[in-house]
């Protein structure tokens, strides 16, 4: 459960030793998520309470109280996230409602890219993809650590050198 | 011309550059003319409307202008069109404004067709397309003479199976031991017994005489018929003439594919470049015991491997083109609760894992069973929705490299588990004893 630097833990074989997102990407959804609440709650409670009365501006509730049901959804979210490097493959689960759990054996990683938009990057997080010759693989993890994102991206690399196949 | 080449190419470096055949600039000459064409087609009113502005000597300005153009076009990206051979390589140089080098790595080919459409063959010529991951439709060379294609398509698949360079081209075309033979009688039976074509023909005789009733208009009703008449034939006539002699065969370079009654197909598939097998059964078949099978090869268009075969036959046929794979005789069903997910269909869903394997079944009517070899998988997924949670269901997903995703469903969400550690293990171990890319070292 930690986001640090591991002592090799990965290769302990069977048992997948699973870790979790670092915190930084629940801060950036969860205030990217206020911020827009906070814009749409004065929109929704200034224009009715000007226009009709200021009875109306109870309307700004309505973005609020979505915005307390989404502040949950995403700490779901962000709980169910997580990712394991076991010795010859990576597992990656995720979704709390539409479950889904990955498993992309290194041999058969095309390419691993490492993705930072500029909102990711002003919170310090970083994404890792990786790609198969299958387009259907879905196998990205968000909001990583650059750090942690680099060296998994290494890691990932010599290990789908040293076991690469073909198609 | 192409004899010349043809004997020219030993005695020159291994980079010379080829241009293609002579007749190539002609079929650029067509496309204003079938553009216009496929205008008028798709628009009949519009075009009918602009026909009744233009004189008749407009008409012919035009023409004289557009046909040279054309041609002049055709020339010239004829003329800056090269390809050569190299070691490793096929590479292609076109581009009139926009150049485009492509360098296709031979070891890396998933499979080699030569094509022969119908006026190709009349001037004896071919189309030769090589499939790798990624290609672009432009990386196809036409057209080649015939002869040099087949030798090309000989070279390039003996330094793909990684002959000597200096011998590659002195390998000639591998013998091909015939696997099957499709009989045109069984052909016509099988596309009589088909749905799809009752069903076009039926739409292309109902729906324009009930929009005659309808509306009394000409053109509404040519402009529905003729696509509805154009799929009727597709589906029947066109699929007869293009699955006519279907013959399958085998030989050290692979998988050999050939048929068409006008435009003739053969198509050759590397060892070890298939991803899944799909065994069609539609439901009028399965009294004869009828199959069709069905291939994805990374990168190729052609999905068909036998149109119509009986199963035993058919089932002989997979096990020459997955080495150790045996059709698997019987499939585990979900658990009864799956029909709560998917009622009534869930009988047709089924699943088979064995050494070599996975089989995925589903549908019910006309059923589909995928096999994808345990080498050929990139990853497992595992999903499952709210739904199927509350009845303790889940989904596994086997992606291949050929784009194709081969769904077990409805299994028991704890199987399902274990199937998804399993199989990340077997695809992992089944590499091991996979032939080398370059198939002959």
């Amino acid at each position: 459960m930690e986001t640090g630097i591991p002592e090799e833990t990965g290769l302990v074989g069977d048992e997948p030793v699973w870790r979790m997102l670092p915190p930084g990407l629940l801060r950036m959804r969860r205030l990217l998520l206020a911020v827009w609440a906070g814009v749409l709650a004065l929109a929704a409670g200034l224009l009715p309470g000007l226009l009709a009365g200021w009875v109306w501006a109870a309307f700004a509730l309505l973005p609020l109280a979505l915005a307390a049901w989404g502040w949950r959804l995403l700490g779901r979210n962000w709980r169910s996230w997580r990712y394991a490097e076991r010795a010859d493959d990576l597992l990656i689960s995720r979704g709390v409602l539409w479950r889904e759990e990955t498993v992309v054996p290194y041999g058969r990683m095309q390419l691993v890219e490492v993705t930072s938009g500029p909102v990711e990057r002003w919170f310090g997080l970083a994404s890792v993809q990786l790609h198969t010759a299958a387009a259907a693989t879905d196998a990205t993890i968000p909001g990583l650590d650059p750090a942690e994102a680099e060296r998994l991206r290494d890691r990932l690399t010599e290990l789908g050198q040293a076991r690469s196949a073909g198609l | 011309m192409t004899t010349s080449d043809l004997d020219g190419v030993p005695a020159r470096p291994p980079v010379a550059e080829r241009r293609l055949h002579p007749v190539t600039p002609f079929r650029r000459a067509w496309a204003p003319v079938a553009v216009l064409a496929g205008w008028a087609g798709h628009d009949p009113n519009g075009a009918q409307e602009q026909l009744q502005r233009l004189t008749s000597t407009m008409l012919l300005i035009g023409l004289a202008v557009l046909v040279p153009a054309a041609g002049l076009y055709g020339f010239l990206s004829w003329w800056f069109t090269h390809f050569a051979v190299t070691d490793s390589e096929l590479r292609i140089r076109t581009g009139l404004l926009f150049r485009r080098t492509a360098h296709i790595r031979l070891e890396r080919i998933q499979a080699v067709d030569v094509t022969r459409p119908l006026l190709a063959r009349v001037a004896g010529v071919a189309k030769l397309r090589i499939d790798v991951v990624g290609a672009d439709k432009k990386d196809e060379l036409a057209f080649l003479g015939e002869q040099e294609a087949r030798a090309l398509r000989a070279e390039l698949l003996a330094r793909a199976a990684g002959f000597a360079p200096e011998t590659a081209h002195e390998v000639g075309e591998a013998p091909a031991h015939e696997l099957l033979h499709v009989p045109p009688r069984e052909l016509a039976l099988s596309l009589v017994l088909t749905g799809a074509t009752w069903g076009s023909l039926t739409a292309a005789l109902v729906v324009p005489p009930v929009l005659w009733l309808a509306t009394h208009s000409v053109w509404t009703v040519l402009a529905t018929a003729l696509p509805l008449l154009g799929a009727a034939g597709a589906s029947s006539a066109g699929r007869f003439v293009a699955e006519y002699d279907w013959t399958v065969g085998e030989s050290p370079d692979g998988l050999r594919i050939d048929h068409g009654l006008l435009d003739r197909t053969h198509e050759t598939v590397p060892p070890g470049r298939v991803q899944t097998v799909r065994i069609v059964e539609p439901l009028l078949w399965r009294r004869r015991g009828w199959v069709r099978v069905e291939l994805d090869v990374a990168g190729s268009d052609n999905s068909v491997l036998v149109p119509v075969a009986p199963r035993a036959v058919a089932e002989s046929a997979i096990a020459r083109i997955l080495p150790g794979v045996t059709v698997p005789a019987s499939l585990s069903r979900p658990p009864r609760r799956a029909g709560w997910c998917v009622p009534v269909w869930w009988r047709g869903h089924g699943l088979a894992v064995t050494e070599a394997v996975f089989a995925a079944r589903h549908g019910l009517l006309r059923r589909r069973l995928s096999l994808v070899p345990h080498a050929k998988v990139q990853s497992v997924r595992l999903t499952q929705g709210p739904w199927g949670r509350l009845w303790r269901l889940a989904d596994v997903h086997v992606d291949t490299g050929a784009d194709k995703t081969v769904t077990a469903r409805l299994r028991d969400a704890e199987e399902a588990a274990r199937l998804l550690r399993a199989q990340a293990e077997r695809s992992r171990t089944g590499r091991r004893d996979a032939r080398p890319d370059r198939w002959m070292t």
